[in-house]
């Protein structure tokens, strides 16, 4: 045991508020993540978090804390894509990527420009690639609501998230209204990425999002076994994250942690490349003549 | 009358893709929607639905309509079984949590059973061939109780066998149940043995009635505005486009 739970592992401060806040924001990813996943807005996540970059090194720069920044920045290129639509799928991916650069360079600007008039160091590094260790106590209580908000939105968002990946068609024709459903989950989408960009970084924060559902998508069949198996994913590959982080400051050449965020991920990863080593499924033979009722 | 449509036009950027379609559709009746592509089938449904404004005209409904619509949009891994399908059919347009119940997972079986689906109910939908999917969607719309069925081209891309195992489904189901069917496809030849009524589409305008007065030379030329041929061989009915000859 001692190899493994190096000293100091479970008196440490920083190790019990990275716990407690990893699991619930890899549990909140894992479940906004599945349904990011089926319903095609992987892209969607990967742009709220680059434009996400943008907020927190602004909010950096004017001395806000940085989920505050991840969070109105998410939030605004949401309503932005809402807003252009999904009528024009071109349109819609040059608005993007015209956006996303803009934003980037902005980003640019506000971190040199944080850099400088400050004495922090490592301030675009946890703005980039995060760390679960630094997470300042006042901060937690907003995380963990923010997290339960988005996570009892999309669980009660659920069925009809589902019905219109399904078929758009048969939800509006049933009475739901698929836009405003669609725009309250890219809200709680954004909530989530703001999340895993405070435990990831802003950069990372897709993998946590999508890597655990896309496992999940491999080996669960139906939808509530694969919430439960992504955030089972998320949250060993966080726990391991922490645990790896901290024991790698023993680790040689002594007296250098490896950042958790590099773990988190490469865990996550790594268990989405496992799903590849599990042979595919043979295609069901039809057996429409055998069924066939009458 | 579950659907009357009286006057129905319905224009779409500048075009006009249907005009003047007064029709009904009664309780328990089997409506074949006939007509080539593009002649406004699938317009015409979903004016039916309420998905698509009509421009001119009236559209009076009573009654509960299911769907189930041409395509889904599903990868093969989504993770939804035929189960979870069927079950999305009960109450997948209301939120909130739901919690798996025996009436559910009864109700559920049963609607797998009727349409001859229950063989592979923990099976992806997304792994599916086009007829198994069909069944299960059949089973989803069905699953809610409508008082008519609405299924857009449900035969297309289907093999031989499989499009009259969907038919004999149907059938049975709407004799059995009393639900109206109205069945949109190209080809009327498979839906004959039991079409009550036809509402044949074409140039944006409808005829509709039997088959039997409906499918006539003089009806569906004055529909595409050009002469055309009805032959009837053992049973089936062609439409073919005359020569432009005057006939004999």
């Amino acid at each position: 045991m001692r190899y493994i739970f190096e000293p100091g592992f479970f008196a440490s401060g920083p190790v019990h508020t990275a716990l407690l806040v990893g699991t619930i924001i890899a549990i909140t990813s894992a479940v906004v993540g599945v349904f990011t996943v089926t319903r095609g807005q992987s892209f969607a996540g990967h742009s709220l978090a680059d434009i996400s970059i943008t907020g927190g090194s602004g909010a950096f720069l004017i001395g806000v804390n940085q989920f505050w920044g991840y969070l109105a920045f998410g939030a605004g290129a949401a309503a932005f894509m809402e807003m252009i639509g999904v009528q024009r799928r071109r349109g819609r991916d040059v608005a993007t990527g015209v956006v996303l650069g803009g934003a980037l360079g902005l980003a640019a600007l506000f971190l040199y420009l944080g850099t400088q008039n400050s004495a922090t160091t490592g301030a675009s590094f946890t703005i980039l690639f995060g760390s679960l260790f630094v997470l300042t106590s006042s901060t937690v209580p907003t995380l963990i609501a923010s997290a339960l908000i988005a996570l009892a939105t999309v669980i009660v968002l659920a069925p009809v998230l589902l019905l219109s990946s399904l078929s758009p068609d048969i939800a509006a024709a049933r009475g739901v209204n698929v836009r405003l459903i669609g725009a309250a989950f890219l809200m709680a989408l954004s909530i989530s990425v703001a999340l895993a960009a405070v435990s990831i970084g802003a950069v990372l924060s897709t993998a946590l999002l999508v890597g655990p559902a896309a496992t999940a998508q491999k080996v669960a069949r139906g939808p509530v076994l694969a919430m439960i198996t992504a955030a089972v994913i998320g949250v060993v590959a966080t726990w391991l994250g922490v645990l790896l982080s901290w024991d790698s400051f023993y680790w040689r050449p002594q007296g250098k942690s490896w950042p958790v965020s590099f773990f988190i991920v490469a865990l996550v990863v790594g268990a989405y490349l496992v799903t590849f080593l599990k042979p595919e499924r043979p295609v069901q033979p039809a057996r429409e003549h055998s069924c066939s009722p009458a | 009358m579950l659907v009357e449509l009286d006057d129905v036009g319905v224009r779409l950027g500048g075009r006009q893709i249907l005009q003047h379609v007064t029709t009904g559709i009664g309780q328990g009746e089997f409506t074949g929607l006939i007509g080539p592509n593009g002649a406004g089938k699938t317009t015409l449904l979903r004016v039916i639905l309420g998905l698509q404004e009509v421009s001119q005209g009236v559209v009076r409904k009573s009654g509960t309509v299911g769907y189930v619509p041409q395509k889904l949009l599903i990868e093969p891994d989504m993770p939804l079984r035929v189960k979870d399908v069927v079950s999305l059919g009960i109450d997948g347009h209301k939120l909130g949590i739901r919690f798996p119940s025996r009436e559910r997972t009864a109700l559920v079986d049963d609607m797998l059973t009727a349409v001859g689906a229950d063989g592979y109910k923990n099976a992806r939908v997304g792994e599916l061939s086009g007829g198994e999917q069909q069944r299960v969607m059949i089973a989803h719309a069905l699953v809610a109780k409508p008082d008519l069925l609405l299924l857009d081209e449900p035969l297309a891309n289907l093999d031989i066998s499989s499009a009259q195992g969907i038919v004999t489904v149907l059938a049975d189901l709407s004799r059995k149940e009393g639900i109206a069917v109205l069945l949109s496809a190209h080809d009327m030849n498979p839906l004959l043995p039991v079409m009550d009524r036809i509402i044949y589409v074409a140039g944006g305008q409808v005829a509709a009635g039997t088959v039997d007065e409906v499918v006539q030379p003089e009806v569906l030329g004055a529909l595409y505005g050009h002469e055309v041929d009805v032959l009837r061989v053992r049973g089936r009915v062609l439409v073919v486009a005359g020569t432009g000859l005057v006939p004999q």
